[in-house]
């Protein structure tokens, strides 16, 4: 079975549904890591939940990313092992330079809350594999600092590299600008590291995987770490 | 080994050119909208100051723009600048 955990920094917030949903949706062994844990022995994913980690000083996930337990995620990444960043989570990772790029204010400046749609660019990971069969994702986000940048020879390298994970864009899969909620570069929702074993993304996949809720598109991406363990 | 007085380090952190600074951009159009139309640009940085002691102004030197390195500017998207004072 595989086995999970949820880091919780002080200022986490959705580290109890992620759990939720990987022990009891899934059915899987998880744990929470304290933040101050130096280790966690043998793991097949770690995720990195949403909220707001130090209460987002300085920039969000610039503290949280000198946690002690953010080493051995960066060693854990290192050998391949399975890393979900989401929405702070994702800040943390670009932030610890474990992912490409930076996450701003979003161009608003406004916190955003709503379901979006969002276009999977590769299926060919392991955290995607399932989303083939549903292409266009509903999934809720709920940020303030969710507009990506990155320069542009950077993002040209990561499309090169299939590193874009997820888009955002409208029912029909059109990325246009009216439906960018934040600013992000080339409507980015989500990036993996040049080897795929670690992805950040904005959207909440854990608000849409319980079954007592209406949407689940969530669970696509649970479901292909599950299939891909 | 001379050793300095105490110093403040004043670091003024803003975002690149090139990096879209949205609070600027929100605080000119207020600007403009108060009459200000000489106002062409704005840009919001931080400002971060650290009392230092114990360390040489060359020294301080190089571990201030560690700091900023490591921790206090995200330099794929924000430029720093920072000096140093006796106090």
């Amino acid at each position: 079975m595989m086995k999970c955990g949820v880091v919780v920094f002080p200022g986490s917030n959705c580290d109890h549904d992620c759990y939720h949903i990987l022990k009891h949706v899934f059915g899987l062994d998880a744990r929470f890591l304290w933040h101050k844990e130096s280790g966690f022995g043998d793991l097949d994913l770690v995720v990195l939940p949403g909220g707001f980690s130090y209460g987002d000083y300085l920039r969000a996930g610039a503290i949280a990313r000198f946690s002690p337990i953010m080493k051995s995620v960066a060693e854990f990444a290192d050998r391949g092992g399975k890393v979900l960043g989401i929405c702070n989570g994702f800040q943390v990772l670009v932030e610890a330079g474990l992912l490409p790029g930076a996450l701003m204010r979003n161009q608003s400046q406004k916190f955003i809350c709503k379901p979006v749609h969002l276009k999977t660019e590769n299926f060919d990971t392991a955290f995607t594999r399932e989303c083939e069969s549903r292409p266009i994702l509903k999934i809720p986000i709920a940020h303030h600092d969710g507009n990506y940048f990155a320069p542009p020879d950077d993002i040209q390298r990561m499309e090169d590299n299939g590193q874009i994970a997820f888009r955002y864009c409208d029912q029909d899969g059109v990325a246009s600008e009216d439906v960018n909620p934040n600013g992000s570069t080339g409507n980015i929702a989500g990036v993996f590291n040049e080897t795929k074993n670690v992805l950040g993304l904005m959207p909440h996949p854990e608000r849409a995987a319980d079954p007592a809720w209406p949407d689940l598109d969530g669970r696509l991406i649970f479901q292909s770490l599950i299939s891909a363990s | 080994m001379l050793i300095s007085p105490p110093m403040l380090a004043k670091i003024e952190v803003t975002l690149k050119n090139g990096v879209l600074d949205p609070q600027g951009k929100a605080a000119l159009g207020a600007l403009r909208d108060l009459g200000y139309e000489e106002a062409l640009d704005v840009k919001i940085g931080k400002l971060v100051e650290i009392r230092l002691d114990g360390v040489s102004e060359s020294e301080a030197d190089r571990r201030v723009r560690e700091m900023c390195d490591k921790l206090l500017a995200n330099t794929v998207i924000e430029n720093y600048k920072f000096t140093l004072t006796p106090q």
